[in-house]
């Protein structure tokens, strides 16, 4: 049996035995144990002698995972999401802090909002940090109180949705942000190449008839805002990177030393493409059918033009998918950002193009990224490292599991499977190509600041 | 199966007044079956439900011209739902549904509110309960039938779906390719215009393929270039290179407001390099015939003189398209 706790919960006390523990941040790989009291890491010993004992053998260890980048449509959408709902999702993922993306209804474009936000996480199963609008009700002209909003512990801007389009004022608000240590973190896409496109440009956009997104589409706005970095000394944050590339773009800029970061979605790199054609090989995967052959392969009228597979940037071609998991295990990558975009079933149940973009990703991206480390794409602990500790590092937050440190940890079982189905889903929505799918990577156990907030036949206080 | 080498048998339904109509062939061959239940695209069918399909609608048309009773459909009531404006098909498809003997109802679907995301499947839904079996639908976006497919359990059929495909229109250009050539087997056809954009084209580059042409596409580079890789088609650089030696020559409706979103500077342009006309048509063999699925803009993609001249087939591919759209009909409703 599962449930859910939350961070207003008291703190709890266990010893888990036998894990392998992974922390990234000293270097941790090793079979061990973990004892947790009062909120921190402590030594087994200074347990009470009735905290329960756990058994960790075939179980995993890890920080807390932290999220860059999800819609928690709270303001405006409480039907897609709520952030109570978004936050037992977060929890179930394995996830102990989610950053909000600021284009809710009405936007996070001023104080007052972003402070409901925060008023509103309190007591939720994941500590909720915000990403505030960049520019006034995501116009893209005039940018907001960034210092003001800086002081209630924002951890960046964004006009995610889209990109803070004119050059002028990206370099306004790059500039302002320097001093402040926050980054634009930037939903790179150009308007003039990317309007009106649904899919990725290539054989089988040709074959559906979809109109098709270039990479010169994300390429122009990395470039751009590199340059604009460089020059302003302001801190440039890519979300959702998407193509090789946009990729090598920022692989350069950081050898030559600019302060760029960038992260990159489960669903970039893990589904490709042909998955609008009704293919669900992941991107590691030998290619078959459609995704073999674009042109020749008859297409699965089940899943053909399934909505739930429109989401911007559109899925990648396989190349890019590879080379995106390439970026991510050599470091150029950052982060995993889950990108989660819920909606309800009636923005999705609609033709392809018509459909709202998104994907729900809280809950099914540590499974996403344990199937690329079982296919060889990653190792345990780089994913850990991209997954926990780098996105924690990039928001302020720390991430151990050393002794004496906040106890902020996801246990899950790298072997076992589950059924992504509605009824397992914390989400309020659904909207994923991999309902019905078996995925590996079963989270047991979510502790944040000492507090469980989510187990899984794994419960202390069972 | 069908009998593909001979003549093809239907299988029917007992009417609604419970009498069985044998037509045709029956007690000579048992009833035939055909896998699907819906016509999304051409791609769905085999080689030999290709030839079934073309083999059908020969015989539907000679037995309509006999003025035969062909109730196959008695009994059924068929709709159709154009969310697009369309006279062509609809009128095709009407014809081609009364011919059988179904019960025809248009849906009065007002295209600006389907434009507004009104849902499809609300209007499907609706259908469903009124008593409709089959479903024609015309929709202004790319993979709507399928949509539409999951969503009920109505038959569809579909009759143009944004960019993507329009079967019925590409089995017709076969079935009226095959009779002037004899064969599609290596055969060379010439297809010029805007295929980017055009759901016929694609529709048409599996019929013609799966049938043994070899396809060659000529147009202003943003039109054809993204068709490269795909079997048994050739993207030619120079219009001359498609047409030269081409056994058939095929035009398309060039869209009046595409020259806006940038494939070609300008419609007149466009006629200069890529325009058919009776000299240009002297590099592909000699009577190979013009087909254009119509309604032509003369004098842009073709000359009038070429649309009306004895090469011409746009008049056969007109009455191919009822007998193909009863055959299309008649193999969906077993």
């Amino acid at each position: 049996m599962s449930r859910f706790g939350s961070l207003a919960d008291p703190p709890t006390a266990f010893l888990l035995h036998g894990m392998r523990v992974v922390d990234p941040g000293d270097g941790t790989d090793t079979i061990g144990d973990l004892a947790v009291l009062d909120g921190r890491i402590v030594e087994a010993a200074e347990l009470p002698p009735d905290a329960p004992r756990l058994d960790g053998a075939g179980l995993v260890a890890a920080p807390g995972l932290c999220d860059l980048h999800a819609h928690l449509r709270e303001p405006g959408m409480e039907r897609a999401e709520t952030i109570e709902s978004g936050a037992r999702a977060a929890a179930h993922g394995g996830y102990t802090t989610v950053c909000a993306m600021p284009n809710t209804d009405p936007p996070l474009d001023e104080p007052a909002r972003v402070g409901m936000v925060l008023g509103h996480a309190r007591g939720c199963a994941c500590r909720v940090r915000v990403v505030a609008a960049a520019t006034r009700g995501r116009e893209g002209e005039r940018i907001t109180e960034i210092g003001e909003l800086a002081q209630m512990g924002i951890v960046g801007v964004s006009d995610d949705g889209q990109a803070v389009a004119s050059g002028r004022v990206a370099r306004g608000l790059l500039s302002y942000l320097g001093p402040l240590g926050l980054p634009l973190i930037e939903h790179a896409e150009d308007p003039s190449l990317a309007s009106g496109t649904v899919m990725r440009a290539g054989p089988l956009a040709t074959r559906l008839g979809l109109a098709g997104w270039p990479a010169s589409a994300e390429l122009a706005i990395v470039e751009r805002d590199i340059a604009l970095a460089e020059e302003t000394g302001g801190w440039i944050h890519f979300t959702h990177l998407s193509t090789a590339v946009a990729l090598d773009a920022v692989r350069r800029a950081k050898a030559l030393g600019a302060r760029v970061t960038c992260d990159v979605t489960p669903h970039h790199l893990a589904f490709t493409d042909a998955w609008v054609a009704g293919d669900r090989g992941f991107a590691w995967d030998e290619p078959a059918g459609v995704a073999a052959d674009p042109f020749g392969t008859s297409l699965d009228p089940t899943l053909a033009y399934d909505s739930t597979c429109r989401v911007n940037p559109p899925l990648p071609s396989r190349a890019d998918a590879l080379a995106l998991l390439a970026g991510l295990a050599d470091g150029t990558i950052d982060a995993i950002a889950t990108d989660h975009a819920p909606h309800p079933r009636e923005r999705k149940a609609v033709e392809f193009a018509a459909a709202a973009p998104g994907m729900i990703g809280l809950e099914t991206a540590l499974s996403l990224g344990l199937a690329a480390v079982a296919a060889g794409c990653l190792t345990l602990p780089r994913l850990v490292e991209a997954m926990a500790t780098t996105p924690a590092r990039l928001i302020g937050e720390e991430r151990s599991l050393r002794l004496g440190a906040a106890a902020d940890l996801v246990v899950f079982d790298p072997e076992a499977t589950w059924r992504v189905e509605t009824a397992r889903l914390a989400s309020a929505s659904t909207n994923t190509p991999l309902l019905g799918m078996e995925l590996p990577g079963v989270v047991r156990l979510t502790v944040a600041s000492g507090r469980i907030t989510y187990a899984d036949g794994l419960d202390p206080l069972n | 199966m069908l009998d593909i080498a001979g003549t093809p048998s239907v299988s029917h339904r007992p009417s609604a007044g419970g009498s069985v109509v044998s037509w045709p062939g029956a007690g000579t061959k048992p009833a035939a079956s055909w896998p699907h239940r819906h016509l999304l695209d051409v791609d769905q069918l085999s080689r030999d439900q290709l030839v079934a399909c073309l083999d059908l609608a020969v015989e539907m048309r000679e037995r309509r011209a006999r003025r035969e009773t062909l109730d196959l459909l008695r009994g059924e009531v068929v709709g159709l739902a154009f969310c697009e404006p369309s006279t062509r098909t609809r009128v095709s498809f009407e014809l081609a549904a009364e011919a059988l003997g179904a019960q025809v109802v248009e849906l009065p679907i007002d295209v600006s509110s389907v434009t507004k995301g009104e849902s499809l499947i609300d209007t499907l839904r609706t259908l469903e309960r009124t008593g409709v079996s089959t479903v024609i639908l015309r929709h202004g976006m790319s993979g709507a039938p399928y949509l539409a497919a999951r969503a009920v359990s109505l038959r569809i059929v579909n009759a143009g779906d944004g960019l993507h495909g329009h079967p019925t229109q590409a089995l017709l250009d076969a079935m009226t390719l095959r009779e002037a050539l004899g064969t599609l087997e290596g055969r060379k056809i010439a297809i010029v215009g805007d295929i980017a954009h055009s759901r016929v084209a694609r529709s048409n580059l599996h019929a013609l393929t799966a049938l043994g042409a070899s396809v060659w596409l000529a147009g202003p580079p943003a039109w054809v270039r993204g068709f490269s890789g795909w079997p048994g088609v050739h993207v030619a650089d120079r219009l001359e290179d498609a047409l030269e030696g081409a056994d058939a020559v095929m035009a398309l409706r060039i869209q009046l407001e595409r020259e806006a979103g940038g494939g070609v500077p300008s419609l007149r342009e466009y006629t200069a390099r890529w325009g058919l006309d009776a000299d240009r048509l002297q590099a592909a063999r000699p009577e190979a015939p013009v087909l254009h699925p119509g309604p032509t803009n003369e004098g842009i993609e073709i000359t009038s003189e070429l649309a009306a001249s004895e090469r011409s087939l746009i008049g056969t591919q007109v009455v191919n398209g009822v007998a193909m759209r009863m055959a299309v009909l008649a193999l969906l409703a077993q």
